[in-house]
């Protein structure tokens, strides 16, 4: 085992420069360092200091920008690891956003549901985070026993099914999902004696700014989960059911362990990340936004931020929420001084932020199909091998 | 008994609409391997452009059919030509998610052009009736039924008869084998995504030639031929038919019959779909996948 000799991307620090662009790694165990190299530890560092210091640098309009973000990116590293590690196509990921929102929406207090049971509501934050990750992770194992049956374009199909069935179930199941009109709730943010939502006693001015140190800790949180995941035993049996479900299944790896427990873990992060959308920006849910149609076009918005950043990366996937969801808001914001936008305009704000967003999606899957991911190790490579072109 | 020939009839009327959706998504599938989201968009183009010769320019109605036709192929066929051709070889996944994004950007070019509200195609077909054995049925559903027909008699002869036909049939066998024998694929794969075009705008129009009948939303009705290209089997024509018939049937019998709480009828081709899938995962007609390690 530990003569194993395995190449990485990532190069130890010392060794000498104008060395070729790929490490050799001598060591089993630095081969499964999550961070192998102090560049990458010390960059660690920085991007905490960078994520606790924002709040402070930055205005509350921007923060909540960066909540939305930060939000879809827990929902995106989920769909990251279902199709980026594990291959398993899915257009169904709106439905166990979903979920998560409703799951929050019952452990809040003010629920308008007419089944709505007192003892279960008004849950502080720790409680309707698990319990939503729980409902996905269930929900998840339900529908990866489809993804042993059907492969590809088929099962794309049939995750597709799923949000036009979740829309007839949340209209119809109004008792829950308070029907059509959906439900409104008011959800609490408190981990312990600290009050995200009231910071006031250790220096933070706004709701805002406790928030987005909240959400943005879950980020982190949810990274190093996925991360520590792909790095181990359950990570490399994922890949191999990428790579060649067969071959892996002759290996000796279960492909209904990992196929179901992909579509688990998958969904309760992207419940984990609906559950905390809705709350902290909603504060409502119905059925519209997150089912059927709309459904659709949220599921491609995961899909969208898991191109763009790179698929089969956990940093990918934070940059390409960054990406897709920040730029239409900054369109939105700035779309008085872009001229052809607007009422006598060509075109509307939200035509134009769906157009661009079409426009990403296939320049992006043109030029360069592997994300912003291979960008940065292309440009990380180049210096590493630096003045040489290889 | 009457009410049933009704139902069974307008059912297959709306099924032959979705069975021409379906076969524009087979006929790119059969040749390339795409599974093309961006059909909505094709359907979308044909319609407003129908819409734009007719009332518009004021050209008779067949004419601006054909012209719509013609703008549908034309338009399948750029987006082969300019982005598609540059997919082949990618991941199947990678190649669905940019017909996604071309129907979003396609969507947005139509609606900047013809605007977000709903137009009238003006059709001869109106909202007239006609009497057959009980059963009432509009001229507009009278002529899906025809165009489809006439649409799978052509697909037949074009297949079977035409030396492109073959060319295409020889390139979804065997890709290398009929580049082999002097087949350009370039020219398969383009006349596909043309063909895919021109049914698209088919079958959008006979969707939309009512009043009030345009609007952008159309290209949703795209999504509903999914369960009935997968239930027939992605690569295969027959079962685009047979596949939207059966949705479209089934979906008027449980608009009818089943009353399940509000819009079960939408999700009742799904549940068709899923329950057929599970028992033969490559759908009624679809060839098996042979998977080697």
């Amino acid at each position: 085992m530990a003569a194993a000799v395995a190449f990485t991307q990532s190069r130890p620090a010392r060794a000498k420069r104008g060395h070729p662009n790929r490490a050799l790694v001598t060591d089993y165990r630095r081969d499964l360092r999550m961070f192998p190299s102090w560049l990458s530890r010390f960059a660690l560092v920085v991007l905490l200091l960078i994520v606790i210091a924002i709040p402070f640098q930055v205005t509350d309009d921007w923060l909540t920008i960066l909540i939305i973000c930060g939000c879809y990116a827990i929902g995106a590293i989920g769909l990251n690891l279902l199709t980026g590690y594990t291959g398993q196509v899915s257009l169904g990921h709106a439905f166990f956003v979903a979920a998560g929102g409703y799951a929050v929406a019952h452990l809040s207090s003010d629920v308008t549901a007419a089944t709505h049971i007192n003892w279960i509501s008004s849950q502080p934050l720790i409680v309707w985070l698990i319990v939503s990750a729980l409902i996905g992770a269930v929900l998840g194992a339900l529908i990866g026993p489809f993804a042993l049956r059907l492969q590809g374009n088929y099962l794309a199909i049939v995750t597709l099914a799923l949000l036009f069935f979740s829309s007839y179930l949340f209209k119809n199941w109004g008792a829950v999902t308070g029907g059509g009109s959906g439900l409104n709730f008011n959800p609490h943010f408190a981990l312990g004696p600290v009050d995200f939502a009231n910071l006031d006693q250790v220096g933070f001015t706004s709701e805002v700014q406790g928030l987005f140190w909240m959400v943005w800790g879950l980020v982190a949180l949810a990274a190093l989960l996925a991360k520590n995941l792909v790095r181990t035993r359950p990570g490399r049996a994922m890949q191999a059911v990428r790579d060649r479900d067969v071959a892996a299944e002759v290996c000796g790896v279960s492909l209904l362990r990992y196929k179901l427990g992909a579509f688990a873990i998958s969904s309760a992060f992207a419940s984990v990340g609906g559950a905390l959308y809705l709350a902290v920006t909603q504060g409502h849910i119905e059925p519209g936004p997150v089912s059927g149609v709309d459904g659709l076009i949220l599921s491609i918005i995961y899909i969208a931020i898991v191109i763009v950043g790179g698929m089969g990366t956990v940093w990918g996937s934070i940059i390409g929420a960054l990406v897709v969801e920040g730029v239409p808001q900054l369109i939105n914001r700035y779309s008085g001084s872009i001229p052809f936008l607007g009422s006598n305009g060509i075109m509307s704000v939200d035509s134009f932020n769906n157009l661009l967003f079409g426009v990403l999606i296939v320049v992006f899957l043109l030029i360069e199909p592997l994300g912003l991911a291979a960008v940065w190790q292309r440009i990380k490579g180049y210096f590493r091998a630096w003045p040489f072109s290889y | 008994m009457s009410t049933f020939l009704d139902i069974f009839i307008n059912g297959a009327a709306v099924g032959a609409a979705y069975a021409l959706v379906a076969l524009g998504f087979v006929v790119i599938y059969k040749a390339t391997g795409v599974i093309n989201f961006a059909q909505g968009g094709f359907m979308l183009v044909g319609s407003y452009l129908a819409y734009n010769f007719h009332q518009t320019w004021g050209l008779p109605f067949y004419l601006a059919l054909v012209m719509a036709l013609v703008g549908g192929a034309l338009v399948g066929w750029l987006a082969e030509v300019a982005i598609l051709r540059f997919m082949v070889g990618q991941p199947p996944f990678a190649q669905i998610m940019v017909t996604i994004g071309l129907l979003f950007v396609i969507q947005e070019v139509v609606s900047a052009i013809w605007g977000p509200d709903t137009l009238d195609m003006g059709s001869p077909w109106g909202n007239r009736t006609v009497k057959l054995g009980g059963a009432t049925i509009s001229h507009q559903n009278v002529w899906t039924l025809v165009f489809a027909f006439i649409v799978v008699v052509a697909f037949f002869f074009f297949f079977r008869f035409t030396s492109l036909g073959l060319a295409m049939r020889a390139t979804s066998i065997d890709q290398e084998a009929a580049l082999a024998q002097g087949i350009s694929a370039r020219r398969v794969y383009g006349v596909s995504w043309a063909i895919a075009g021109a049914v698209g705008a088919l079958a959008a129009i006979m969707l939309t030639a009512q009043p009030a009948g345009i609007s952008p939303a159309l290209q949703f009705t795209a999504l509903l031929a999914f369960p009935a290209i997968i239930l027939g089997g992605l690569d295969s024509p027959v079962g685009a038919i047979v596949g939207g018939l059966v949705i479209g049937i089934s979906q008027a019998i449980a608009a009818k019959w089943i009353h399940w709480g509000t819009g079960f009828s939408d999700v009742f081709p799904y549940v068709v779909m899923i329950a057929i899938l599970l028992v033969k995962p490559y759908g009624l007609f679809g060839t098996r996948e042979v998977r080697r390690v």
